[in-house]
């Protein structure tokens, strides 16, 4: 397996590969290594903030605090307060918001796997929540929130959905599980199709039902992808910000870490926005590793790890001999080709 | 313990469970039959529900464009009159839309040439060469897609608002300031999808080439970049939609409402009338920003989900 041959192709790959990755590593490096160390720095610090009366222009200059705006964020009942309704918040949209566009989602995918016709405008129509702009989407659910709104005479009671309460988190909840239910949809889809049917027939044979079917088949099959698409959910969901931001405005309600540090920032108190804005870093790395983890999310995807003890080679001159690291990597090849031959 | 759609057709299978065990085919294909019968009542109620779902908030958006001004919280199902003074008011010149719609054309179209650009050669080196480091860097080009762009934006707004000594340039207000911390979410994004593109293509395409004797660059370049034009399409369209419903980046670097993207201007509108929300306006604007995209959407229907399956799917 590692014949000399093969390792002086792969150094000479390894070069290419580099310079190939160059551009888009150093932007990288640019627009995310390099804000990222500048904020962990900065939370550090306190700007000089005041305004100088004679200019008009903040005066230069940040003084080293240690963790003192953590100790703020955590603590605070100044500059700092209002870190603990926002984290709240924060962890409800994602927890709840999250569940439940998972089983809407999951839902829709088993529906539209079975479904024989109509799928094309079905699979149209779920592109459409996931291509509005969530600012736009967040307009319409204020008009349609709005306290004669569409909404409270369908329900015939009147809620006023943008006002400080839980109404306010439920109309974020509602607007957010619309938007992003059909997208884990789309991918929960994607990894159902890759399921042979054999499995299912199996299955049927041995007298299982449809309940056994979902829980003991489908769903372990469609782990793997459902899991991935969950957790990108769920860390996309911890960063949001447009959604509350329009929809209620500075309401206390839906302001969530992303709002509090942008607000902070806002108020050229940078040590702070840092500082908040580093916890909810700290935060989401938090959920990705124990989902990575505890849950075993394989983000990079399988594929490549065998494509790294050796079956990447055959691509590279030898004769194209299967070996048995190829197996694997081409049956993975094949059920993608699969998944996206059905529906391209 | 049944689901609401389960428990129709659910039911039924289950009292038939006795009979399967007999093993024969002829017990088995009449309850097939009669299970399809009563599940694709479910399916069609099914399908009839995600339609409705998806749909029904964005008819009730152009729906309320099309109304009177004066009508902007009328809860009639249709408007009546119809009426397009809404769409007039939106290019209000107040309202600096149309800049703010070519603000957005130039942000997000420039991110995703750029993007694309320096993006496919990192993503063709990932999806065929063998390094060094490739899982660490895979991992990396994820992990920065997942970065709350919050972390970038506060020093970013310090730094081009001029907070630090050592940078000479006020960017606040510049395409630049929006642009480049755009792209922290939108080469991974990129990168992913090409590098997902790049690996469907047969190996043996390459190998052909270089045993002709062209370079492997050579091969990438006139045989696979070629081959890749549909992934790459696609991927631009998805970077496009991504960088066109950018949000946090456009505020935070903005203050002139000349410099505005589209989605800024719209969560500013005062609207004609002081005294009311404009809703009707908003709504006209919503709908102008969001058409495009649904058009570009349903035209490349099959690719984007293809592209956004290829992305998750391993």
């Amino acid at each position: 397996m590692a014949d000399p041959h093969s390792r002086r192709v792969t150094g000479g790959q390894g070069r290419m590969a580099y310079l190939l990755l160059l551009p888009t590593l150093v932007l990288l490096a640019l627009v995310v290594g390099f804000p990222l160390v500048l904020s962990a720095w900065q939370s550090l610090t306190q700007s000089g903030g005041d305004i100088d009366p004679e200019t008009g222009i903040i005066k230069q200059g940040d003084t080293f605090v240690g963790l003192d705006n953590y100790v703020e964020a955590f603590t605070g009942s100044g500059a700092g307060a209002g870190f603990w309704n926002a984290f709240w918040n924060t962890t409800l949209f994602t927890v709840v918001g999250v569940s439940i566009e998972t089983v809407l989602g999951v839902s829709m995918a088993l529906i539209m796997a079975r479904a024989m016709r109509s799928t094309g405008i079905v699979r149209a129509s779920i592109l459409v929540p996931w291509a509005i702009p969530t600012v736009v989407s967040a307009l319409m659910w204020q008009l349609i929130f709005d306290a004669n709104g569409i909404f409270n005479r369908v329900i015939h009671y009147q809620v006023l959905w943008t006002t400080e309460g839980w109404q306010a988190k439920a109309a974020v909840l509602i607007a957010d599980i619309w938007k992003t239910a059909p997208y884990i949809g789309l991918l929960t889809l994607a990894g159902l199709q890759t399921i042979d049917d054999q499995v299912y027939e199996a299955a049927k044979m041995d007298g299982a039902d449809r309940w056994d079917t979902f829980w003991r088949i489908t769903l372990p099959l469609v782990r793997p992808v459902l899991v991935v698409a969950v957790l990108f959910r769920l860390l996309d969901a911890m960063r949001m910000f447009d959604l509350p931001y329009v929809l209620l405005g500075r309401l206390e309600s839906g302001q969530t870490l992303s709002m509090l540090a942008s607000d902070a920032a806002g108020k050229t108190n940078y040590g702070l926005a840092s500082a908040y804005s580093m916890i909810l870093f700290a935060y989401i790395c938090l959920v990705a590793f124990v989902f990575i983890r505890v849950l075993g999310a394989d983000v990079i995807g399988e594929q490549n790890k065998p494509a790294r003890r050796g079956g990447r080679r055959r691509g590279d001159g030898n004769d194209g001999a299967d070996d048995g690291s190829g197996g694997s990597r081409r049956t993975a090849r094949r059920l993608r080709t699969t998944a996206e031959g059905s529906m391209a | 313990m049944t689901s609401a759609s389960g428990s129709a057709s659910g039911g039924r299978t289950r009292s038939g469970g006795t009979q399967i065990r007999s093993r024969t085919g002829e017990v088995l294909s009449p309850k097939k039959i009669k299970g399809g019968r009563a599940g694709s009542i479910v399916i069609a109620i099914g399908m009839a529900f995600i339609l409705v779902y998806c749909l029904l908030p964005f008819y009730w958006m152009a729906v309320s464009s099309l109304r009177l001004p004066s009508e902007g919280r009328s809860t009639e199902l249709i408007p009546n009159p119809i009426s397009l003074e809404n769409y007039v008011a939106v290019f209000d010149p107040d309202n600096h839309f149309a800049r703010a719609l070519a603000n957005s054309l130039v942000v997000a179209g420039g991110t995703t040439v750029l993007v694309l650009l320096l993006g496919t050669f990192g993503a063709y080196a990932l999806a065929r060469l063998d390094f060094a480091g490739k899982v660490l860097v895979m991992f990396m080009i994820v992990a920065t897609s997942m970065f709350p762009v919050i972390t970038l934006v506060v020093p970013l707004l310090k730094l081009f608002s001029g907070g630090f000594e050592w940078w000479p340039f006020n960017w606040i207000n510049s395409y630049q300031a929006m642009l480049l911390p755009t792209m922290s979410f939108a080469l991974p994004l990129a990168v992913w999808n090409l590098n997902a593109f790049f690996r469907q293509l047969p190996v043996e395409l390459e190998q052909a080439a270089m045993v002709d004797g062209t370079t492997r660059f050579g091969a990438f370049w006139r045989i696979i970049l070629p081959l890749a034009a549909p992934g790459v399409f696609t991927t631009a369209i998805i970077t496009f939609i991504a960088a066109w419903n950018e949000f946090l980046i456009a505020l935070t670097m903005v203050n002139q409402p000349a410099m505005q993207t589209a989605n800024v201007a719209i969560s500013k509108f005062t609207g004609s009338s002081q005294f009311d929300t404009p809703y009707g306006t908003k709504m006209a604007a919503g709908v102008i920003v969001t058409v495009p995209l649904i058009i570009l959407v349903l035209v490349f229907q099959r690719r984007i989900i293809g592209g956004l399956a290829a992305g998750s799917v391993k």
